[in-house]
């Protein structure tokens, strides 16, 4: 196990490390910097200011070189279009990015697993083929198309905010408002972000329900006498969970691309908004701190994925180590 | 192979082929007086009875409220088949068929999302075969060469599974100038999509190839003096077809739904090339949206593809993912 961990850990510091590089020397490539936003007739002067400022006037190694010698002391840079230290806004985008993040995979994870051993268990129900035909169609909804029909709706029928984090009012309310309100905001995204994922849950539980079904321990456990709804929740459910872990990590990274989208059209102010800005200005050292801020989010995504992985079926360390 | 699935897909790509046909307007076409005018509705009934389908002139109640209001006093015949449309009114008195109503420039939704469809669905194609070759070779390569090279070949697909697809197409798509001529982005899209889907094809690829190479059919061949490229290509790949083939399928609704995020978000198509994501822009504003629901009539297009396809695979055995 430890063994196992480790070189996990090492994976996650490698792509933690390649994608922000990648992100810094991707964007220093391209064309433009973020004088560009002076306009044409800024001065020389200003010009060259700025661009020492951001360290735009050395070679790309030097700049790379320099970047990630703050960055092992956690100093990522200034951005431009804020005027901030860049790690203080994407703690800031980072913290809201995991709120809606952890509220869809868990909206997901309950609601796939429930539904999936729903339709999984042994035995017909007419709310079967209802179930798996629903689960099609949610499956079949990206964020994109959910999210801008959720807001739809709640321009239409105003029973929810159609954007933004918080009411006008947020900062005056006191600590149980304030996260009534949040929570109420948060509803939208999280719909629109966990309706695929939990989708693809219900149907890799339900099918590897199905498949453990038939295994001789369950027909003794049921032969010794044990109730029906023990054999499902003790015996033939712990035995299921390795598919769901198995695409834990994967979710994790739908979760993120799927936020990305979600983010942009409900206003939230996370991550994903916060990259595209930078992008857009090309405003280098925030564009690398959201990489790294992001590959940091998905390397401990898989991380988890892999340890409930090794948790629940200890094959998968013995086979890798 | 699902009936519906089928029946949806192929529906799709007929009206892509037949747009210019099927389409009652020119895409571009603008209607000054119609700005988020909404579908017209077409009547089959008036004061003397039955007749052939007409549709009626809309009249501006309010333009700043974009109210519309049906004209009682006049009525035009639809044409059917006329310069080579399959159904149009009269868009040069005026009175043109809206089938999902106009958008922000007057120009007719329906129309632009059948000319739309053309240009989503072909960047979806091309880049599609573009991934699954570049997977299916390396992947073949890798898993009948075996070693480092095999080696290489998992770490990177491996690499690039992990990383959020749109982030990596964002910031590949953001290395570039903003904003480039429609031709410069589609090539531009396509070898992006390109990059990042090859690694789901070859890791497959690359499964099967090397299970398949011990067996006796191979060796049989190797035997025979078959060389290396020969027994890949007519012994190896023919095993992993099916594999193949469904992948790319799984591959086109994801590349349209990337194009569809790109551009709605502005790193994709300039506004101007009507796609299913510059025309998604029109939704963006959530003022107008509840107002103009038809502006949505994209996302219910995407949604079509995507199911048609989850139904398709469905009974192939998959479970669909994301």
């Amino acid at each position: 196990m430890g063994g196992f961990l480790l070189r996990r850990v090492a994976f996650a510091v490698l792509l933690v490390a390649v994608a922000s590089s990648a992100a810094l020397v991707l964007t220093r490539l391209a064309p433009g910097d973020v004088t560009a936003d002076l306009g044409p007739g800024a001065r020389p002067a200003e010009v060259s200011r700025i661009q020492s400022r951001f360290d735009l006037d050395r070679p790309i190694g030097q700049q790379w070189a320099l970047w990630a010698g703050r960055a092992l002391r956690l100093d990522l840079g200034d951005s431009y279009l804020y005027n901030q230290p860049v790690r203080g806004l994407v703690a800031r985008a980072a913290l809201n990015t995991s709120v809606l993040a952890l509220a869809a995979l868990v909206t997901a994870t309950v609601a796939g697993v429930l539904l999936g051993v729903a339709t999984g268990r042994p035995g017909t129900s007419r709310w079967r083929e209802v179930l798996r035909a629903a689960s099609l169609l949610c499956v079949s909804v990206p964020p994109l198309v959910t999210s801008l029909l959720l807001v739809l709706a709640a321009a239409r029928t105003g029973w929810f905010p159609v954007g933004g984090m918080s009411s006008i009012a947020a900062p005056t309310m006191s600590w149980g408002s304030w996260l009534l309100d949040l929570g109420w905001h948060l509803c939208l995204p999280t719909v629109a972000l966990a309706l695929p994922i939990a989708a693809t849950f219900e149907r890799l539980q339900s099918q590897a329900l199905t498949e453990v079904g038939g295994q001789p321990y369950l027909v003794a456990a049921a032969a010794r006498g044990v109730s029906e709804d023990a054999v499902l929740w003790r015996h033939a459910w712990p035995a299921s969970l390795r598919p769901i872990c198995a695409v834990f990590g994967v979710a994790v990274g739908a979760l993120l691309s799927g936020s990305f989208v979600v983010e942009h059209i409900t206003a939230w102010p996370g991550l994903g908004r916060l990259m595209f800005e930078a992008l857009k200005a090309r405003d280098i050292y925030l564009v690398a701190g959201c990489a790294a801020t992001g590959s940091l989010f998905l390397a401990v995504g898989t991380l988890v994925g892999d340890i409930l992985l090794a948790y629940v079926d200890p094959r998968v360390t013995e086979a890798r180590a | 192979m699902n009936r519906l699935g089928v029946v949806v897909l192929t529906l799709v790509v007929l009206a892509t082929l037949g747009a210019s046909w099927l389409a009652p307007n020119p895409p571009d076409r603008r209607f000054d007086a119609l700005l988020y005018a909404p579908p017209t509705p077409i009547h089959l009934y008036d004061e003397s009875g039955l007749r052939a389908p007409f549709v009626r002139p809309l009249r501006v109640v309010n333009r700043l409220e974009r109210q519309f209001r049906e004209a009682d006093d006049a009525s035009t015949p639809l044409r059917w088949l006329s310069s080579q449309r399959l159904v149009t009114a009269d868009p040069d008195g005026g009175v043109p068929l809206l089938l999902l109503g106009a958008d922000g420039f007057g120009r007719d939704t329906f129309s632009r999302l059948l000319y739309a469809s053309q240009i989503t669905l072909a960047l979806a194609l091309v880049s599609m075969l573009g991934a699954t070759l570049v997977g299916a070779v390396l992947g073949a390569v890798a898993g009948y060469a075996g070693g480092r090279l095999d080696d290489a070949v998992v770490k990177v697909s491996e690499f690039v599974l992990v990383l959020p697809a749109i982030y990596v197409v964002l910031a590949l798509r953001a290395a570039l100038p903003l904003v480039v001529p429609p031709a410069t982005t589609f090539v531009a899209l396509a070898s992006i999509f390109t990059l990042f889907g090859w690694p789901v094809m070859a890791r497959g690829v690359r499964a099967i190839v090397r299970s398949e190479r011990e067996q006796d059919y191979v060796q049989a061949a190797r035997a025979m003096g078959a060389g290396p490229v020969r027994i890949v290509v007519t012994h190896l790949l023919p095993a992993a077809a099916g594999h193949i083939a469904s992948q790319a399928t799984l591959l086109m609704p994801a590349f349209i739904l990337a194009e569809a995020t790109m551009s709605y978000v502005g790193l994709g198509f300039p506004d101007g090339t009507p796609t299913w994501g510059t025309l998604l822009q029109d939704a963006a504003n959530v003022a107008l949206l509840g107002d103009a629901p038809w502006t949505l009539a994209p996302a219910a297009a995407i949604f079509l593809v995507v199911l048609g396809v989850n139904l398709v695979l469905r009974d192939v055995g998959r479970v669909p993912v994301q």
